[in-house]
């Protein structure tokens, strides 16, 4: 059996490597699907915050990806096209600048993670369960609807935004901007599992009921937990929509939730690289299979029910031997 | 504003409502009974509709569709059971999430392999088409009449059958104490399965019943799915007058919300503007009862258990 933290060190090398290879190889579609994985990956760690940690079974995070998307898309898309946009009398232009754009993103995922937490932490379970998915329906079915930022058919932007001392536009530049992402996201996750508050909600998921006896309030602890995830969760949806220079309501779909809900799962839920190894796993499986077979979603269900029958802890429980956090 | 447009309007509410009852009922049934969460529920939806499309497209026969939907369905629904339901009862909710989940994927594409991306159609019938005047003389599709028919009459039936039947009986047992009543003899892993069978038929009714008015095609189901969700969630898991209250308050919002919303902001607002935020707001109306339902109470409207 290997170590946890060898395994983790690994996906690192990895995460360097696969992209400098294929800079050599002058791979440049690698590059993009590595970018898609770490993104992938960004969007998990979120996840794994609420769902590892707190043990919050949200299957509607896809609203915090298209929120961070839609940030992303109508800052851009006003830019494009110089015009304003309008807060009843307040009036801002848009903007090409990831950081704000980075920013707008983050703190409009926080909002919305801290009202549907608000109002989904009054209940546990399926219940939980059932509602962040009508959460997520009801972002989706509202950005379909929503004409002036392309409805359906969703929004193009025709040059990728910009980063002080990147040209964006390179594949490599880009994937290593979203890599660093990943990296913060990354320490904040694991200094959030060794930190009193994620001690705390470690508890709380485990025993809510101890921890009230001792005089804290587990829903809060839940509800902080569930902001901080969706707002990296946000991020990662404002850098997929870059990456792909393009928004559409399927960031919103209940698909993409339980897409990445499974790469936690293929990775080991609550572990610290779980997220990465199972939004590489997932990526590359896409691409494989994608290309061996148009029906490659039912091997990936075969897959999906294979690892819930028989492997439990993902591959990482796989390599270490050890089963990992109950959710 | 005319009195027959509503009068319409709630028919096609409540038409809409009893096709989500019957979605609803067996998830409901499966989830108070087995304490499973099914998402591929929607995949015995579509199940239903392209078996019913299929045998009416060789047959020619409305009424032999209906027979092969459920049955169909019903086998599916049972098939999926013995094969890999019954392993995750005792499992985690997130388990249950990701298998059924697993289980769509396979589903979907399945049916997309078998009989491709192109959607199929299966025609109303010719005693069933056609308009009849209702009392008041408002002309109203008779089919839709039907389906609202069927959808009370479903609900009498599932009524009676956990009230006064005996598998009822066992059935309500098996929701409070599943060693006791197995203590007592009866097998309570053939009981699971008819369950789940049960609810799958309805499930497989329902899409070939909606199939008729609608497009039979591939992830027909997971719309239906997500708001058979919020109707059990708003009725209270578990129950089934919860479900069949809850589908009328879902159906009847969501319909009258996409016709009279706009119009209500056309009032105070210009025409453009009314109709998209009217709209916008409309298709959010279902979620934003839930979340009233549930401010108001945490477990549903006749939940029990949490």
């Amino acid at each position: 059996m290997i170590g946890e933290r060898h395994v983790n060190l690994a996906v690192l090398a990895g995460l360097v490597i696969v992209p400098l290879w294929a800079l050599w190889a002058d791979e440049i579609f690698t590059i993009t699907l590595t970018t898609r994985a770490v993104i992938l990956a960004l969007a998990a760690v979120g996840l794994n915050i609420a769902l590892g940690i707190g043990g919050m079974v949200s299957f509607g995070h896809a609203v915090f990806f298209g929120l961070g998307g839609y940030a992303m898309g109508i800052l851009a898309f006003h830019a494009q096209s110089y015009t304003p946009l309008q807060f009843g009398p307040l009036s801002l232009a848009g903007t090409k600048s990831m950081q704000v754009i980075w920013l707008v993103a983050m703190v409009t995922s926080a909002l919305a993670a801290w009202v549907i937490g608000l109002l989904s932490l009054r209940t546990t379970g399926v219940y939980f369960i059932m509602i962040t998915l009508a959460f997520g329906q009801m972002f989706f079915y509202f950005a379909i609807s929503w004409g002036s930022y392309g409805g359906e058919d969703g929004l193009s932007i025709y040059v990728r935004n910009g980063f002080p001392g990147l040209n964006t536009l390179v594949p490599i530049q880009f994937f290593w901007l979203c890599l660093v992402a990943l990296c913060v996201a990354l320490v904040v996750q694991w200094r959030l599992r060794t930190s009193p508050f994620g001690l705390t909600l470690n508890a709380v998921r485990q025993t809510p009921q101890r921890v009230e006896t001792v005089g804290l309030n587990p829903r809060k602890h839940k509800l902080v937990a569930f902001v901080i995830s969706g707002a990296i969760t946000g991020l990662a949806g404002a850098l997929f929509a870059d990456l792909n220079r393009f928004v559409s309501p399927t960031m919103f779909s209940w698909q993409l939730s339980g897409e990445l809900i499974i790469l936690i799962i293929i990775g080991g839920v609550g572990r610290l690289m779980g997220p990465v190894i199972g939004a590489a796993i997932f990526v590359a499986l896409e691409h494989w299979l994608g290309g061996l077979t148009d029906f490659w979603h039912i091997w990936l269900g075969v897959i999906l029910i294979c690892i819930v029958l028989f492997g439990r802890g993902g591959v990482i429980g796989l390599l270490t031997g050890k089963e990992g956090p109950h959710v | 504003m005319s009195s027959i447009l509503i009068i319409e309007q709630v028919l096609n509410g409540l038409q809409f409502g009893v096709m989500l009852f019957l979605m609803a009922a067996g998830l409901t049934l499966i989830f108070g009974v087995m304490g499973l969460i099914n998402l591929a529920h929607g995949s015995l939806y579509m199940v239903g509709a392209f078996a019913a499309a299929w045998v009416a497209g060789a047959t020619g026969s409305f009424l032999l569709a209906l027979v092969a939907a459920l049955a169909a369905a019903a086998a599916a629904g049972a098939l999926v059971e013995i094969v890999v339901i019954r392993r995750l009862y005792k499992a985690a909710h997130l388990d249950q999430v990701l298998a059924t989940f697993a289980l769509i994927l396979i589903f979907s594409e399945g049916t997309r392999w078998v009989f491709g991306s192109f959607p199929l159609f299966l025609d109303i019938p010719d005693y069933l088409s056609g308009p009849v005047t209702l009392p008041g003389g408002i002309q109203y599709p008779f089919y839709r009449l039907v389906l609202i028919g069927i959808g009370f009459a479903v609900a009498l039936g599932l009524w009676w059958l956990t009230a006064k039947t005996r598998i009822g009986i066992q059935i309500r047992a098996g929701e409070n104490d599943r060693e006791m009543i197995a203590a007592l003899g009866v097998d309570i892993s053939k009981l699971y399965t008819l369950v789940f069978a049960l609810g799958a038929a309805l499930a497989g009714l329902a899409g070939a019943l909606v199939g008729a008015i609608q497009s039979v095609q591939v992830g027909m189901g997971e719309p239906v799915l997500i708001l058979a969700f919020v109707v059990i969630v708003i009725g209270g898991i578990g129950s089934i007058r919860g479900a069949f209250i809850g589908a009328l308050l879902v159906g009847l919002t969501d319909t009258l919300g996409g016709v009279f919303l706009p119009e209500l902001f056309k009032l105070f607002m210009e025409t453009t503007t009314a109709t998209q935020t009217g709209s916008a707001l409309a298709s959010m109306a279902v979620y934003i009862l839930m979340s009233i339902v549930l401010i108001w109470r945490p477990s549903g409207l006749f939940g029990a258990r949490a």
